[in-house]
C-alpha cells in the first residue's frame, strides 16, 4: 500500500495552518493524546468543537443530533479540504498535461489510497460511486451485463439464469434489496432470503439451509440500521464460500462505526457511503476483490473508462477506472479522505467502544420506560450506537414531532427497511443513532422526553 | 416540558378524534364489480381511493357512496381504513363527521376551505362556525412537514369523488 503524496501546496503563511494541512501531513487534527480504550467525556466535548452544526438551538433547545445513522455531520477539516481543493487544485483528473490537472489527479488518487487503507483494501479495489446505493446497482447491473454475455468467458462467474439463486436477508435496507430483486427479474434467477428471528437477529440455522450449491450471491448487511446488531459476517462468508457463492457486504452502518478490514473479513464486494462517516454527500465506495473487478464487465460506460475506441466498439481500462465513467466526484473524494483521516486519528477501536457504551445507555434507558418496546435484542448483544423503538399507542411520526419540539433530532418511519418492520410487527419506529460527537447528556435528554410521549398522547395507564 | 407549541399542534380535539376514529372500518376490500353492482341496485354510486404518504408510510383508503345526481348528489356512504399518525387518523375521523350526509358541492367547498387553511402557514384564523372540528387543524399549518398528514384523507376523498364526477 503506497500513499501518493500530494504535491506541495503553494506557499502560504505558516501561521495559516488549517486542519486539512495537518491531515495531509498525517498529523493529528487535534490533540487526541492518551490511548484510552474509549473516548472520555472531555474528548467528546473537544470533538464537538470541530462540528459547527452541532452548536445551535432548535425550537429554543440545544440541538441533540441523534440521526447520524441517516447522515452524519462534517467536521471543519472536511469542509476545508473540499474548499482547499477548489481554491488550489481544481481540474479534470486523469487527462490533460497541465500542472493543475496533474495536481488534481494526485490528490484524487491519494484519497483513494487513504480510503483503501482505512478498510484494509488495495487501491485498485476501491471504486468511487455517488453513494452506497449506486454501488449495489453497479454490481447488480454488471451481473446483468455478464448474463447477457458481455465480459466474455472471464465473466462467467457473474452470469445468472434460471435455477440460480440470489440470497439476501430479511433485515436489508431497501438499497441492498431492490437492486437484487430487479436483478432476479432481469435474469430469471430466484431471490431467497435468510429470515430474521423474533429478537431481530439473523436465523443462522435457516441460513445454513438456504445457502446451497445453487446460491450464486449472498447480499447481507454488516450492521443493521434498525436493530443495531452486528451480523456474524465471518460465519456467513465461510458458509457462502463453501458453496462457491460470492458475498456482497453492505457496510453502510459499519464502516463509520468500527475498524473495518474487508480483506480479513473475506467478503467479495462491499459498499458504503461517505455522508454517514463525516464526509460530504455525493460520494460512496464500492470495494471489490481485485480479481473479481478485473473480470467484471462495466455498468456505466463512456468517457474516462476506455483505452481505445472505434466506431464499432471499445477496449476498457483496468479497474477501478473501468467502473468510473465520466468526470468523477473529485472534491467529494478528497473530502471523504479527510473524513477518514479524522476518524483514523480519533481511533476506530475507541469509536466502536464509545458507541457501544452509548448503545447500552440507550437500551437501558428505553427498556425502563413503560410502553416503549425496543426493536432488536436487549443488553448483552453488542450494538452500534443505535436503538429503534415503538411507543405503544403513539405513531412514530408523532413521537418524532414531540422530540423535535425539544430540539432532539431522530429518524421516524420504516428507515428503508419495510420488510424488517413488518416482521417485527410494526409499520414504523423511532430511531436514535449516535456518533463520536454524541454526549451522554444528549442520550439522557432523548430518554427523558421519550418518557413524556405516552402521557402527552394520553396512552399512559 | 410539554410545551404550549405541542398543545397547539395536538389539540385535545385532534387526540380525541385520533382515538374515536369516526367512520373507520376494520376491512375495506378493493371495490369489485359485485360491490358496485349491488350498490347501484340500491341507487348508490361507489368509488374508493387509496393514498400513501411516502415520507412516512401513512396509508388510507376512503370509500364514498353517492345517491342522487347533479347538484343534489349526496354523500350517503362514507368509510375509511388507515394506518398512520394521530394527525392523519384524526383528520380522517373529522372528514367523516364533516362530509357524511352533505351534498357534493358542500363537501367540495369544505375541502377548499380546509386546504386553504392548511396551506396558510398559520396565517388564516379558521371560522369554527363553518369548519367545526376541522378548525382544530389550524395549528398543523405551522408545520409544513405535517400538512401532508392532515391532507391525506381529504386527498383520498377528493380522488374518490373525481371518479364519480358526471360529464358536464
Ligand atoms: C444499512 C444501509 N444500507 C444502505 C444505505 C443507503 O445509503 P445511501 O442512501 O447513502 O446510498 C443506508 C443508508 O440509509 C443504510 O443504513
Amino acid at each position: 500500500m503506497t500513499f501518493v503524496a500530494p504535491p506541495p501546496a503553494p506557499a502560504r503563511d505558516p501561521s495559516d495552518q488549517t486542519p486539512s494541512d495537518h491531515a495531509q501531513t498525517d498529523q493529528p487534527l487535534t490533540d487526541r493524546s492518551g490511548s484510552d480504550l474509549t473516548l472520555s467525556s472531555d474528548e467528546v466535548l473537544r470533538i464537538r468543537n470541530d462540528f459547527p452544526v452541532l452548536h445551535q438551538l432548535v425550537n429554543g433547545h440545544p440541538l441533540a443530533y441523534l440521526d447520524s445513522g441517516a447522515t452524519s455531520q462534517n467536521p471543519i477539516s472536511v469542509m476545508e479540504a473540499e474548499q482547499e481543493y477548489y481554491e488550489q487544485r481544481n481540474a479534470a483528473v486523469h487527462r490533460g498535461a497541465h500542472t493543475l490537472a496533474f495536481a488534481a489527479t494526485e490528490v484524487f488518487e491519494a484519497a483513494r489510497a487513504t480510503v483503501a487503507a482505512f478498510v484494509g483494501a488495495a487501491e485498485n479495489e476501491i471504486v468511487w460511486t455517488s453513494n452506497a446505493t449506486e454501488g449495489v446497482n453497479l454490481v447488480s447491473y454488471a451481473f446483468s451485463n455478464a448474463s447477457l454475455g458481455l465480459g466474455g468467458p472471464a465473466a462467467t462467474r457473474f452470469r445468472l439464469g434460471t435455477g440460480d439463486e440470489i440470497v439476501v436477508t430479511e433485515m436489508e435496507h431497501h438499497s441492498n434489496l431492490i437492486p437484487w430483486q430487479q436483478l432476479a427479474l432481469r435474469t430469471g434467477a430466484t431471490l431467497r432470503f435468510i429470515p430474521v428471528r423474533a429478537d431481530g437477529t439473523l436465523d443462522m440455522t435457516a441460513a445454513g439451509e438456504i445457502l446451497n450449491p445453487r446460491t450464486r450471491l449472498l447480499a447481507v448487511t454488516h450492521a443493521s440500521n434498525v436493530v443495531g446488531t452486528i451480523n456474524p459476517i465471518d460465519d456467513l462468508v465461510a458458509m457462502a464460500h463453501a458453496v462457491d457463492a460470492l458475498v456482497f457486504l453492505d457496510a453502510c452502518q459499519s464502516a463509520p462505526h468500527l475498524a473495518l478490514d474487508l480483506t480479513a473479513l473475506g467478503v467479495d464486494f462491499a459498499v458504503f457511503s461517505g455522508h454517514k462517516m463525516l464526509g460530504p454527500t455525493g460520494i460512496g465506495v464500492l470495494y471489490g476483490k481485485a480479481e473479481l473487478l478485473a473480470a467484471m464487465p462495466p455498468f456505466l460506460t463512456g468517457g474516462s473508462m476506455i483505452t481505445t475506441v472505434d466506431m464499432q466498439g471499445a477496449e476498457f481500462l483496468a479497474p477501478p477506472q473501468r467502473f468510473e465513467a465520466g468526470t468523477q466526484r473529485i472534491s467529494q473524494a478528497i473530502a471523504l479522505a479527510s473524513a477518514v483521516d479524522y476518524l483514523s486519528h480519533t481511533g476506530m477501536h475507541r469509536i466502536r467502544t464509545r458507541e457501544a457504551e452509548l448503545g447500552r445507555r440507550l437500551v437501558e434507558g428505553v427498556t425502563a420506560i413503560p410502553g416503549v418496546r425496543l426493536l432488536g435484542p436487549g443488553l448483552g448483544v453488542e450494538r452500534i450506537g443505535l436503538a429503534a423503538v415503538d411507543v405503544a399507542g403513539v405513531h412514530a411520526h408523532d413521537v418524532g414531532q414531540f422530540l423535535d419540539e425539544a430540539g432532539i433530532a431522530v429518524r421516524v418511519g420504516h428507515h428503508c427497511a419495510q420488510p424488517l418492520h413488518k416482521k417485527l410487527g410494526v409499520t414504523a419506529s423511532t430511531r436514535a443513532s449516535t456518533y463520536l460527537y454524541t454526549t451522554d447528556d444528549e442520550v439522557d435528554r432523548f430518554l427523558a422526553v421519550l418518557a413524556e410521549v405516552a402521557p402527552f398522547f394520553g396512552v399512559s395507564r | 416540558m410539554t410545551s404550549s407549541a405541542m398543545q397547539q399542534l395536538y389539540q385535545q380535539i385532534i387526540l380525541d378524534h385520533a382515538k374515536s376514529a369516526n367512520g373507520a372500518v376494520a376491512e375495506l376490500a378493493a371495490l369489485d364489480a359485485d360491490a358496485a353492482t349491488a350498490a347501484s341496485a340500491a341507487g348508490v354510486r361507489l368509488a374508493q381511493s387509496h393514498q400513501v404518504n411516502t415520507t412516512c408510510g401513512d396509508e388510507i383508503t376512503v370509500r364514498v357512496g353517492l345517491s342522487g345526481t347533479g347538484a343534489d348528489a349526496r354523500i350517503d356512504e362514507f368509510a375509511w381504513r388507515g394506518a398512520g399518525c394521530s394527525i392523519s387518523m384524526a383528520s380522517a375521523s373529522v372528514l367523516n363527521d364533516t362530509v357524511r350526509g352533505t351534498t357534493v358541492a358542500e363537501s367540495e367547498a369544505m375541502l377548499d376551505l380546509f386546504r386553504e387553511m392548511l396551506r396558510s402557514r398559520g396565517t388564516i384564523e379558521p371560522d369554527e362556525e363553518v369548519l367545526g372540528d376541522a378548525a382544530a387543524f389550524a395549528g398543523v399549518s405551522k408545520y409544513p412537514a405535517r400538512v401532508k398528514c392532515a391532507m391525506l384523507p381529504w386527498v383520498a376523498f377528493e380522488a374518490a369523488l373525481l371518479q364519480l364526477a358526471e360529464p358536464a
